[in-house]
């Protein structure tokens, strides 16, 4: 709470410096398209060995701007239009670091700092990568950067002043106010604009016209490294709607959160794809194909969010700069990244031979049943356009539409993800890929089959989510310990197994638990809705919740009405809750803060509501069973890709240049 | 000060969601009301079904619903008596008709055509021979020597 209540500090010299910066990284990013491609195209050293300086000048500029950005949100320089429309002096310091990026202005050029970041990244550790592949891949970078640079220069500038400061700014949106939500947007871009690096290994492997299995070890680290950010970014997202919009639902199916969860899809499906690209030599051009695809997703989403254009027609066409703008940009890179594809990927051919049933072909399947639901969230998404613009109809989308045309695909991954993940390359007999899962999956039966018997409803979406659990997770493990061999020391076996294989354990085991968790919460969640005299207490399920007390409390920035709830589980008080209603009198909004008591099996979720006539208030309690699965889940796939990314042979592919150690035979 | 705040607080709050006294006492046909407002769209909110929705016109088509509910009509009439006169933008779950079946369509399609030309490329795949893989170029060769120490 430094600065609290004093007069604003103004810094003007170091925001003027940090506009300057990010017209200076926009000059670089230009110089660094431009020099390393033609180099690379004349076979010129000098021109090509550009690219390095330039990308950690344009990484360096930019992170000064982005510096100079947030120390006027710290010092409340409110001389910055920016920070008059989102920060306040009273508001929490974390709020004011993280209101950085929490508007328009800022989060693009946070974009453009993760673009630069990751191109900076690229030319410290591409040491080893050919000399023009490397300047090519540096040029595609800059040029994403060009194009975002001049979006922020010319349509959402940061650095605007005012000509006359307010005394204080009008504050950030309240439900951002959150430790969850304020670094949500840094993870999502991280793997936003980590997808760009896997299109610029793509581009730039189309310009180089050879892809091989070099290509495939160089492009997954990065691919990789953005599913993870995307993973951690989807989750806190997830997480943050679950516990602060007030009834604990946890993914909607809204526009903006299907604009993060198409690119996880199409990244999950390419970090698989360059597998076989890199073992096997095969799937090429459609890794090629996934990996544009995968950043047109990230561009589609930005345009999604940024646009306006589906929350509301209306707010596109209000502000229609910016749209235009991020749709240029789109159309740009998909249109010449497809053109150049359609021309060069007939010469990217296979080598590799398999048979109809073998890893290559699960992983085919994988990829499949991942684009095409992918797909079907696209074309979700985008029907109520589509319908608007061709058919005439005024229609929506939501969520009942989604649970039914998008879970059946992922219930067929399920069912056959630890069948394919058995089977060996080249060729497989899916008998022998079977056999040892038989138990496993009797056993899985066996937790369905319960499941179903101790529910009180006929619904089979919790038994069947569990069953899908039970096989991923159990079938997953009797997979990793399949990998060491029959007799002694197994244990010690498995301890020296390569991380990329407990990594792929780890995430699949994640992806098990959170589907789990999702069929759990959504087929057995209850919920009580009362108005409640102070005092008195009412039982929900098998628990008894007391409301104790209401007050009145001052927060920072907020009031905030108070409940005091005691739980109780068969007499026994488990967890006093505090519920809290606030209102922030600055932007005039309400948020509702629920009071959550967590564990393994259940959440109980409590909400306080409004004051009744009769003195009594309005009391939600909610039985949320599994919750905690779906995040749990999460955090096993990010954990499980970060083990696969610390992958010994990653390192050696990413660091020394004499790597002479063989790849590790998964 | 604080008075003011808390007169602010009053007028700034909303409605929020289901209220105690617009549920039903006939338990069944509360469960009705519950599961068919969750597939009726909020008209002012972004994306949210009426019956997780705080405004007050969300609260409105909730007493709407349960007053149709309560006259008799099945499942079908409440929202057909709501879509006549709000239209279908109100169904979240947008019903298989005319144009609508593209929708419905498209993942199916989809699948049988990414299906299709998976299952041609595993058929070429299967029955190529090893013989068409190219040679290493001398630059290769000679960091493939380089490396092996030859």
């Amino acid at each position: 709470m430094a600065g609290c209540g004093d007069a604003p500090y103004t810094s003007p010299m170091i925001t003027e410096l940090g506009h300057f910066a990010l017209i200076l990284a926009f000059g670089v990013a230009i110089v660094q398209t431009v020099v390393p491609m033609v180099g690379a195209y004349k076979r010129w050293p000098g021109w090509m060995a550009v690219a390095e300086p330039a990308a950690g000048a344009q990484f360096a500029l930019t992170a000064f701007a982005f510096g100079a950005l947030m120390w006027a949100f710290i010092t409340s320089d409110f001389s910055l239009r920016l920070v008059v429309l989102n920060s306040h002096s009273m508001k929490p310091m974390l709020y004011k670091i993280s209101g950085t990026w929490g508007n328009h202005e800022g989060s693009m050029l946070l974009w453009v700092l993760i673009v630069a970041l990751f191109g900076a990244m690229a030319a410290w550790f591409g040491g080893n990568l050919p000399q023009t592949l490397r300047a090519r891949v540096l040029g595609v970078q800059a040029a994403i950067g060009v194009a975002f640079f001049a979006f922020i220069l010319f349509t959402s500038n940061p650095f605007t002043r005012l000509a006359t400061p307010p005394f204080d700014g009008q504050d950030l949106n309240p439900l951002l106010q959150d430790p969850g939500l304020a670094f949500h947007p840094p993870f999502l871009y991280l793997g936003y604009v980590g997808l760009s690096m896997a299109f610029s290994f793509a581009v730039a492997a189309l310009i180089e016209g050879r892809i091989d299995a070099a290509w495939g070890r160089w492009v997954r680290p990065w691919t990789l490294a953005a599913w993870i950010f995307l993973t951690i970014g989807i989750a806190l997202g997830s997480w943050w709607a679950y516990y602060e919009l007030g009834w604990g639902g946890f993914w909607f199916w809204d526009p903006v959160e299907n604009a993060s969860f198409m690119p996880w899809l199409l990244a999950a499906a390419l970090l698989h794809s360059a597998i076989v690209v890199e073992k096997r030599e095969s799937l090429k051009s459609w890794t090629i194909l996934l990996a544009i695809l995968a950043f047109g997703f990230s561009l589609i989403g930005t345009f999604i969010v940024r646009s306006g254009l589906l929350t509301s027609v209306h707010a596109f066409a209000n502000d229609p700069e910016r749209g235009v703008f991020i749709l240029a940009i789109m159309a740009f890179f998909m249109g010449g990244a497809l053109v150049l594809f359609a021309m060069r990927a007939s010469a990217l051919e296979a080598k590799g031979v398999f048979s109809m049933v073998s890893r290559e072909s699960a992983i085919l399947v994988n990829n499949v049943l991942l684009a095409v639901s992918c797909f079907v969230v696209f074309i979700g998404t985008m029907w109520p356009l589509l319908a608007e613009m061709f058919f005439d109809r005024k229609l929506s989308v939501g969520p009942p539409f989604f649970d039914a045309a998008f879970t059946p695909f992922m219930v067929v991954l399920g069912l056959i993800l630890p069948i394919g993940s058995a089977m060996p390359w080249k060729r497989a007999q899916i008998a022998r890929a079977i056999k040892p899962l038989r138990y496993v999956f009797v056993l899985a039966l066996a937790v369905g089959g319960l499941a179903f018997a101790m529910q009180s409803g006929r619904s089979l979406l919790g038994p069947v989510g569990l069953f899908l659990g039970a096989w991923i997770v159990m079938g997953t493990i009797v997979d990793l310990l399949g990998r060491t061999g029959r007799g002694g020391g197994r244990l010690r076996r498995l301890a020296r197994l390569p991380r990329a294989d407990w990594g792929k354990m780890v995430a699949h085991a994640g992806l098990g638990v959170t589907m789990a968790g999702v069929a759990g919460i959504t087929a057995w969640q209850m919920d009580d809705i009362r108005a409640v005299q102070l005092g008195e207490s009412f039982d929900v399920g098998k628990y008894t919740v007391q409301l104790d007390d209401v007050q009145q409390v001052q927060g920072p920035n907020y009031i905030s009405t108070t409940g005091y709830v005691t739980l109780f589980q068969d007499g026994t008080e488990i967890a006093k809750l505090e519920p809290e209603k606030r209102f922030y009198p600055v932007a005039q909004m309400p948020t509702t803060e629920a009071a959550i008591s967590y564990n393994l099996a259940r959440d109980v979720y409590v909400v306080i509501g409004d004051e009744q006539d009769n003195g009594g208030w309005v009391v939600r309690t909610y039985i949320k069973p599994m919750t905690n699965w779906i995040w749990i889940g999460c955090a096993l796939m990010a954990l499980g890709g970060l083990l696969s990314l610390s992958d010994r042979r990653f390192r050696v592919a990413a660091g020394a240049a004499k790597s002479d150690r063989t790849v590790p035979a998964e | 000060m604080r008075g003011l705040l808390l007169v602010l607080m009053l007028l700034g709050s909303p409605a929020w969601a289901v209220q105690p006294d617009e549920i039903l006492s006939d338990p069944v046909l509360e469960e009705r009301a519950r599961d068919l407002s969750k597939g009726l769209r909020c008209l002012v909110c972004r994306n949210e079904s009426i019956d997780e929705s705080n405004a007050s016109l969300a609260r409105d088509l909730r007493i709407l619903l349960r007053e149709r509910l309560v006259a008799g009509d099945t499942d079908a009439e409440a929202v057909d008596f709501i879509v006549d006169r709000y239209g279908e933008y109100v169904l979240l779950n947008p019903p298989a008709s005319g144009s609508t079946w593209l929708l419905w369509g498209a993942g199916p399609l989809m699948l049988l055509l990414a299906g299709g030309v998976g299952l041609g490329y595993l058929r070429g795949r299967s029955k190529a021979t090893g013989a068409d893989q190219t040679p290493l170029s001398a630059d290769e060769q000679a960091r493939l020597d380089d490396i092996l120490g030859r």
